[in-house]
């Protein structure tokens, strides 16, 4: 029934998976290219307008989320289940007989075998081969011959299912995947030290998400080593609900805080500015520059002066802005109000870089270790004032994802899987005894569905134990 | 000796393990490749002894941490897994052609470490985002697996000289093992592997997701492991179910070394987060 339905016939070929494995290859090289998910203007500053059409009708900017690679992903998904269906019903029967048989003869087909003599009688063997065997290999089934005996002895017969516990994997990791894009989020609050919010913004949404509880930040501090990179990011973060603490933990990057299934990660941080900056829009004399640093992942903030040399954190280099204009263009485009400004690596060349007052993300685009852009004067926090001391805000990622304990069994699934399917075999050996005048004649062979060369070594040493004398 | 100078030492070595592994080859004078075994295995030791000199370095300089957290430090891991797994090979097969095609790539990581004026040997402090423990179960697995793709390469280059060899012929490919068993080691060494980059990608998605939150992001290096992961997958279920074998899975495997090059090099040339393998 099933072979006769052409769209199981589809799914069903090996020929589709090396096909959907291939492209899914080919096509995840484009999003590795062209940045994901960055701001359409500078996209369209980068590729001009006709390729911005044809990438934006092709969903190139968020391809992983795109429909044809979900498609894609899709594809494959059914293609492995109906792939591991169809063999699971073909071998089955195979794998598990109702009763499993031996024939002495395969046996003796193999190419690999070991023989030799014992001046006993075959009667006189059986007990003590039969002890060996259980004790080196596992127990055996003894059965009679006209001239002796023969005892056969298999393990790991189920095995031969390994190659469908990794495709069952994949089937944990998408149910992960999809659980945690359907009933969770991903979202990212900044917290000035000292004050508390309920809610966050949704990362790729103009959306919030209420958390149901509060998350205060006490404190913040940055501790750097002597080089001044950065050592430590630390917030001391309280949760509250209905104004009472629930408990309060110092978060660390790879140390976040989980409170009713969301987690709170330390993502980034910033200084407040001393004056209150409410003024709607940009002035020269109130640059704040955001330096994203590649290497670390974080982010930040500095004020700019016109002509004054600012030092990018990490030793990343120098960066100065040199004027503001008003009306700037790039590649023949007009950009708006822009910021000119020189970065100088610590070792390279200086370099002139543009920040659009607008376009957040365009610098981007200059695939450089440091990413800098201007801040948006409405992104700022209003606060008063607090001469003297330092105010920092800390970035916090908020995140819950009900999926990943589904996609972690995923991941251990498969490792055992692969380790099954590639390192472990079904093993059968074969002991035959049979008489030869006073004496007898012993034959030793086994084999194995993979790596029959290591099972030929395996029956060689057992045949030493049953007395077979060196060459 | 600082472990800067032993491992410019060990450069060196692998430098005169691949020349005797070549002199070896083409004069087949088999006392040169009992010296470049010889040579490799001091390499080797030297090579852990560099690795683990400057692990015990960081500490005195008070910012201890296993020397795992650049592109200097990978490299020289690198080169120390090729070592380690080519003289396995060898000693298994008793073949010292492993080597030869082996050695070489081993030298050129440590070269490029060594020279390249973009890679500094200075021991660094790791910034927050690599302090955890997974850094060294990450970085581990991963470089096993590079490794043994590195020297399945390889053998598909040997493999692929071998077959233009006429029936009969005499001359270096005439030394180069059997097809069939060129074949069998590179199909070994994609099994060995891709165990191990599937256990990195898993470990660095765990790692992930305890660090920023998300155990896969799409960044350019997680998207291009993933690229290798699905080229080796191809090769396996290739030969597995359609029974490929030999100049296809050669080709294959050239072409999955390659992808494993750019997830290695070619990914900080990319904008994205996972830069810590950068200059």
């Amino acid at each position: 029934m099933a072979a006769k339905n052409p769209i199981w016939k589809f799914f069903v070929s090996i020929r589709l998976t090396v096909v959907l494995l291939l492209s899914l290859a080919a096509t995840s090289i484009i999003g590795t290219l062209v940045p994901q998910n960055a701001s359409p203007e500078a996209y369209f500053h980068e590729y001009g307008a006709f390729l911005y059409r044809l990438f934006d009708i092709l969903h190139i900017f968020d391809m992983y989320h795109s429909w044809w690679f979900q498609l894609l992903l899709l594809l494959l998904t059914v293609n492995i289940i109906t792939c591991s269906i169809d063999r699971l019903i073909r071998t089955w029967e195979l794998i598990f007989p109702k009763e499993t048989s031996f024939k002495l003869s395969a046996f003796q087909n193999l190419k690999q075998k070991e023989s030799f003599t014992d001046p006993r009688l075959p009667k006189e063997l059986e007990n003590e081969f039969t002890a060996i065997v259980t004790k080196a290999f596992g127990p055996p089934r003894v059965e009679k011959t006209d001239q002796g005996f023969s005892l056969f002895a298999e393990k790991w017969r189920w095995t031969r299912l390994g190659v469908y516990i990794v495709h069952s994997s994949i089937l944990f990791l998408i149910a992960g995947a999809m659980i945690g894009s359907m009933f969770g989020f991903e979202g990212y609050v900044n917290i000035p030290e000292g004050e508390r919010i309920d809610h966050v913004q949704l990362r790729n949404s103009d959306r919030v998400q209420h958390l149901g509880f509060d998350i205060q930040c006490n404190d913040f501090n940055l501790t750097t080593y002597k080089n001044g990179a950065p050592k430590e990011y630390r917030s001391s973060l309280t949760i509250l609900e209905n104004e009472k603490t629930i408990l309060t933990k110092d978060i660390i990057v790879n140390d976040p805080l989980r409170y009713k299934g969301i987690s709170i990660f330390q993502s980034s941080y910033g200084e407040i500015p001393a004056e209150q900056a409410e003024t709607p829009s940009f002035s020269a004399d109130d640059i704040q520059l955001a330096f994203f640093v590649n290497a670390s992942g974080m982010v930040y903030k500095q004020k700019a002066e016109v002509g004054k040399p600012l030092e990018i954190p990490e030793g990343m280099g120098k960066f100065v802005v040199m004027e503001v204009k008003e009306s700037a263009s790039f590649m023949g485009q007009n950009i708006g109000e822009a910021l000119i400004g020189i970065l100088t690596p610590v070792a390279g060349e200086p370099v002139e870089v543009i920040l659009p007052i607008h376009f957040h993300n365009f610098d981007k685009m200059r695939r450089g270790k440091v990413v800098i852009s201007v801040v948006h004067q409405n992104e700022k926090q209003s606060l008063e004032k607090k001469p003297g001391k330092k105010r920092y805000y800390t970035g916090l990622q908020v995140v819950k994802d009900p999926g990943v304990w589904v996609v972690y069994t995923g991941f251990i699934v498969m490792i055992v899987g692969i380790i099954i399917t590639f390192f472990m075999s079904h093993q059968r050996l074969c002991v035959d005894v049979s008489r030869k005048g006073s004496k007898s004649r012993i034959m030793v062979a086994g084999t194995a569905n993979k790596n029959k060369l290591g099972m030929g070594i395996r029956a060689e040493k057992i045949a030493r134990r049953l007395g077979k004398p060196k060459n | 000796m600082n472990s800067s100078e032993l491992l410019s030492v060990v450069t060196f070595g692998y430098g005169i393990a691949a020349t005797l592994y070549l002199v070896s080859w083409i004069f087949q004078k088999p006392f040169s490749s009992q010296l470049a075994k010889w040579a490799s295995i001091l390499t080797v030791i030297g090579n852990l002894a560099g690795f683990f000199m400057r692990w015990a370095e960081s500490y005195d300089l008070g910012i201890g941490h296993a020397p795992l957290s650049n592109m200097y430090e990978s490299l020289v891991f690198f080169a120390l897994t090729i070592g380690v797994i080519y003289l396995f090979v060898e000693y298994r097969y008793r073949n010292p052609m492993i080597g030869t095609f082996s050695a070489p790539i081993a030298f050129l990581a440590m070269a490029y470490a060594s020279m390249s004026p973009n890679i500094s040997d200075r021991i660094q402090p790791l910034v927050p985002a690599l302090k955890s423990n997974w850094l060294i179960a990450h970085v581990f697995t991963c470089f096993l697996g590079y490794a043994a793709f590195a020297i399945a390469f390889g053998i598909s280059i040997m493999y692929l000289l071998k077959q233009r060899e006429h029936p009969g012929g005499e001359g270096l490919l005439a030394y180069l093992p059997e097809l069939n068993v060129l074949d069998d080691l590179t199909h070994r060494m994609v099994l060995f592997g891709f165990l191990f980059l599937s256990v990195g990608i898993i470990t660095g998605a765990v790692w992930a997701n305890s660090a920023w939150g998300s155990y896969w992001s799409w960044d350019p290096k997680e998207t291009w492991s993933l690229i290798t992961w699905f080229i080796y997958a191809t090769l396996l279920h290739a030969r597995l179910i359609r029974g490929w074998y030999g100049k296809k899975i050669a080709y294959l495997s050239v072409i999955g070394f390659v992808a494993t090059l750019f997830t290695y090099f070619g990914v900080n040339y990319l904008p994205g987060l996972h830069s810590y393998g950068s200059f």
